[in-house]
């Protein structure tokens, strides 16, 4: 009996459940039509039905996990096991092979030692299953009768069912929030290891990258893991070459949209400004390197630089910037917006034009969340990994032109994953140790990005 | 207050001048062929219930009403006998020239003293540094701001009481030297502190710019002003010495206005 089926018996048990309750607190109401209940008769059902369908859940949660284990032992503990091979690949395929058959899903098996196997399973799997479904069936009687012997005409079955509502809410808005501590949890982990193998301060003032996933994992060379050509390649690209790209026009298109555009042009400029930011990277991929590189290879060649080579972290940062421009100009809208038209009309009223009034009074007073704007623009594209897949290149250079191919921390943290050493390689695990600072440095440019916008909203309240 | 007669002034030309103004928003329209003169040397104060188009006609007089895209003006107002709404008027120069105090104090986030700066900066008055700090000093000390201030001249005008706020407004507006100020509602935000203080300097400003103030208090329309134009759902319904609107109106709907029996 699959766990899927115990949740649908668990519903149908709640419902019947809650028509019981229901239809009992009806009858107290009838029995002493003076007296108020405490809850409506509703509340009663709910009442009964959580009791019943929560705990059922739990419980079929838990037995999915570990039914299959306690099969498999049993099926272990039968005689026609002492013939499996002790360990490996084998082992398990003969397994798998027996429980297909046993549950259904293939026909025959291939191997003969898997056809004495089938047997075992068939019958584990059924004495569980049935032991499930009693278990189930347990659960959801005493969790019924638990409620229904505690709702009485005066029980606030109300306030309780309204507490276990908050419970099931907090648990859905805690979800996000603990994936993402348990992601830091176990990059930390890896992190650590990692750090067991190379010295952070190789890790992060070296200048040389060239991990070697062939060389030995017990004493790796620590000179070869020097990051600092990653990070400068991520900053140069994501944070000075994207950004000399994406400020000025994601500003100037904030300003225009705000300012000058009269609104049939706002309705249809804005949305198609968002929708940039809706492409998926790799497109901006193919872009950046099929076309932008090469022609800025080629106006490069003409300029007479003949070593020009076709990746190159120039394309990789323009495209970029241009993959940005929503998220300034979007924030920079926003918080132009923002400002109050009180400060635009006193502007006016002192004979300032338009434009003075852009430059001296609505952009300063709009600063601090065009700043927060930029700052989760930089956060986004230093985690941006297509672009740079495609069009940065692969070589760690530590160089100021822009014409050199250069890489990044995310392009490096692709590259080391699936490369061919093996995990607990130290060129696999600094992927994480990357990936850590990465997460560090997004981590603190939103949270103060969050900070600075809130603090301008309050501004204006 | 004192109120000169009437006589002393009606040979004089008038500072501004309207004639059949209407405004319009979209086809809806808010002020219908007002006419009205503004003297130089008085406070005048337009009253009347909210919505009658007291705002939408002092609008009129800086064409702030270009700002909204749905407005549109008909008639003529004369600055100095010019037309402000003929073509190839430059708005810019004559909002230097016609000042605007709004409703709500709204001093620019900047420090006090790039408060007042502003307008003479962006008009290119000041030859200076040393001319820049005299004309701020001089505008907040007409503002009777100065000695408040002048400590803190560097600490953000935002950060201001609501009624030093509204004089910063007013030192703002000063510093450009308009000829006319208009003032919408100035006082409808401060306590009634705030409010005497504003009202004793614009009595101080008096003579200096010729002064239009809407308000919606009768009793400071008696105070600071010595002429008052009566609005109802956009017509100049009265218009005279204020002495006289308050104490014998010709119309019956000025007399039940100022009487409280509606608005
Ligand atoms: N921006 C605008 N767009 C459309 N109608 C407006 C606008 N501003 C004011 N109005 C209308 O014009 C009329 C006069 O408004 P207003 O001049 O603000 O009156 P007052 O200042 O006397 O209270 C009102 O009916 C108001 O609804
Ligand atoms: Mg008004």
């Amino acid at each position: 009996m699959s766990p899927a089926f115990l949740v649908l018996l668990a519903l149908g048990l709640g419902l019947a459940a809650w028509l019981v309750a229901r239809a009992r607190a009806w009858g107290y109401k009838r029995a002493e039509p003076a007296r108020r209940l405490a809850a409506l008769p509703v509340y009663h059902g709910w009442y009964a039905a959580l009791w019943v369908v929560l705990p059922v859940l739990l419980f079929a949660f838990a037995w999915s996990l570990m039914a299959p284990q306690l099969i498999a032992q049993s099926v272990l503990a039968s005689p026609a096991a002492a013939e499996l091979p002790a360990f490996g690949m084998e082992r398990t395929t003969i397994l798998s092979e027996a429980r297909a058959v046993a549950t259904g899903a293939a026909p025959a098996v291939f191997n003969p030692v898997a056809q004495e196997l089938v047997e075992p399973y068939r019958e584990a799997i059924g004495r569980y299953s049935a032991i499930g479904l009693v278990a189930t069936l347990l659960i959801a009687f005493a969790g019924g009768a638990w409620a229904f012997l505690r709702l009485k005409p005066d029980f606030r079955a109300r306030t309780k069912v309204e507490r276990a509502v908050m419970v099931v809410l907090l648990i859905a808005s805690l979800m996000a929030i603990l994936t993402t501590l348990g992601i830091f949890a176990s990059l930390i982990f890896e992190t650590v290891r990692f750090f067991g193998m190379v010295s952070p301060f190789d890790f992060l003032f070296g200048t040389n990258w060239g991990p070697d996933p062939m060389g030995p994992a017990d004493s790796p060379d620590g000179s070869r893991y020097g990051a600092l050509p990653l990070f400068w390649g991520t900053i140069y690209i994501g944070a000075i070459i994207a950004m000399i790209v994406a400020i000025p026009l994601g500003l100037m298109s904030a300003i225009y949209l705000t300012q000058y555009a009269n609104p049939r042009l706002r309705q249809w400029l804005k949305p198609a400004l968002e929708i940039l930011a809706g492409v998926p990277t790799v497109v901006y991929g193919y872009f950046a390197a099929l076309t932008v590189a090469p022609a800025i290879r080629d106006i490069a060649i003409a300029f007479g630089i003949e070593n020009a080579s076709s990746e190159s972290a120039l394309a990789a940062g323009l495209v970029m910037g241009i993959m940005i421009i929503p998220f300034v100009s979007s924030m920079a809208d926003d918080s132009i917006a923002a400002v109050p038209q009180a400060m635009r009309d006193g502007s006016l009223a002192m004979g300032a034009t338009t434009n003075e009034t852009i430059r001296r009074v609505l952009v300063p007073a709009a600063l601090p969340g065009i700043v927060a704007g930029v700052m989760l623009a930089v956060s986004r594209a230093i985690g941006e990994t297509m672009i740079v897949v495609m069009a940065a290149g692969a070589a760690a250079n530590l160089s100021a032109n822009p014409l050199e191919a250069m890489t990044t921390v995310t392009f490096q943290i692709v590259a080391m994953l699936t490369g061919e050493g093996s995990f607990d390689h130290p060129a696999t695990l600094s992927a994480f140790a990357l990936g850590f600072v990465l997460f560090l440095v997004t981590l603190a440019l939103n949270f103060i990005a969050l900070r600075v916008v809130k603090r301008f909203r309050e501004a204006y309240e | 207050m004192v109120t000169e007669p009437l006589s002393q002034r009606s040979n004089a030309e008038p500072k501004m001048r309207a004639r059949d103004v209407s405004v319009f928003y979209g086809d809806k329209k808010a002020i219908d062929a007002v006419s009205i003169d503004i003297p130089s040397e008085y406070v005048t104060a337009f009253i009347g219930p909210s919505g009658c188009g007291k705002s939408t006609f002092l609008r009129a007089f800086n064409r702030m009403n270009d700002t909204i895209a749905s407005a549109r003006v008909e008639g003529t107002i004369e600055l100095d006998g010019e037309d402000i709404y003929k073509s190839g008027m430059d708005v810019v120069q004559l909002r230097a020239r016609v000042g605007m105090v709004f409703q709500k104090p709204n001093p620019f986030p900047k420090s006090i003293y790039e408060n007042v700066a502003y307008g003479p900066r962006i008009h290119g008055f000041a030859e200076g540094k040393a001319d820049l700090d005299a004309i701020v000093e001089r505008s907040l000390r007409r503002a009777g701001l100065w000695e408040e201030v002048k400590d803190r001249l560097a600490e953000s005008g935002t950060a201001l009481s609501g009624g030093q706020q509204q004089r910063l407004c007013i030192a703002r507006a000063i510093a450009v030297e308009p000829e006319v100020i208009l003032m919408d509602e100035p006082c409808s935000a401060l306590d009634p502190i705030a409010t005497a203080k504003i009202e004793e300097l614009i009595d101080e400003l008096r003579g200096r710019y010729a002064i239009v103030i809407v308000t919606h208090s009768m009793q400071q329309a008696a105070r600071v002003s010595q002429r008052t134009a009566f609005f109802h759902l956009g017509s100049l319904i009265e218009f005279g010495e204020t002495s006289q609107i308050f104490t014998t109106p010709r119309e019956s709907r000025t007399q039940d206005y100022i009487t409280g029996r509606y608005g």
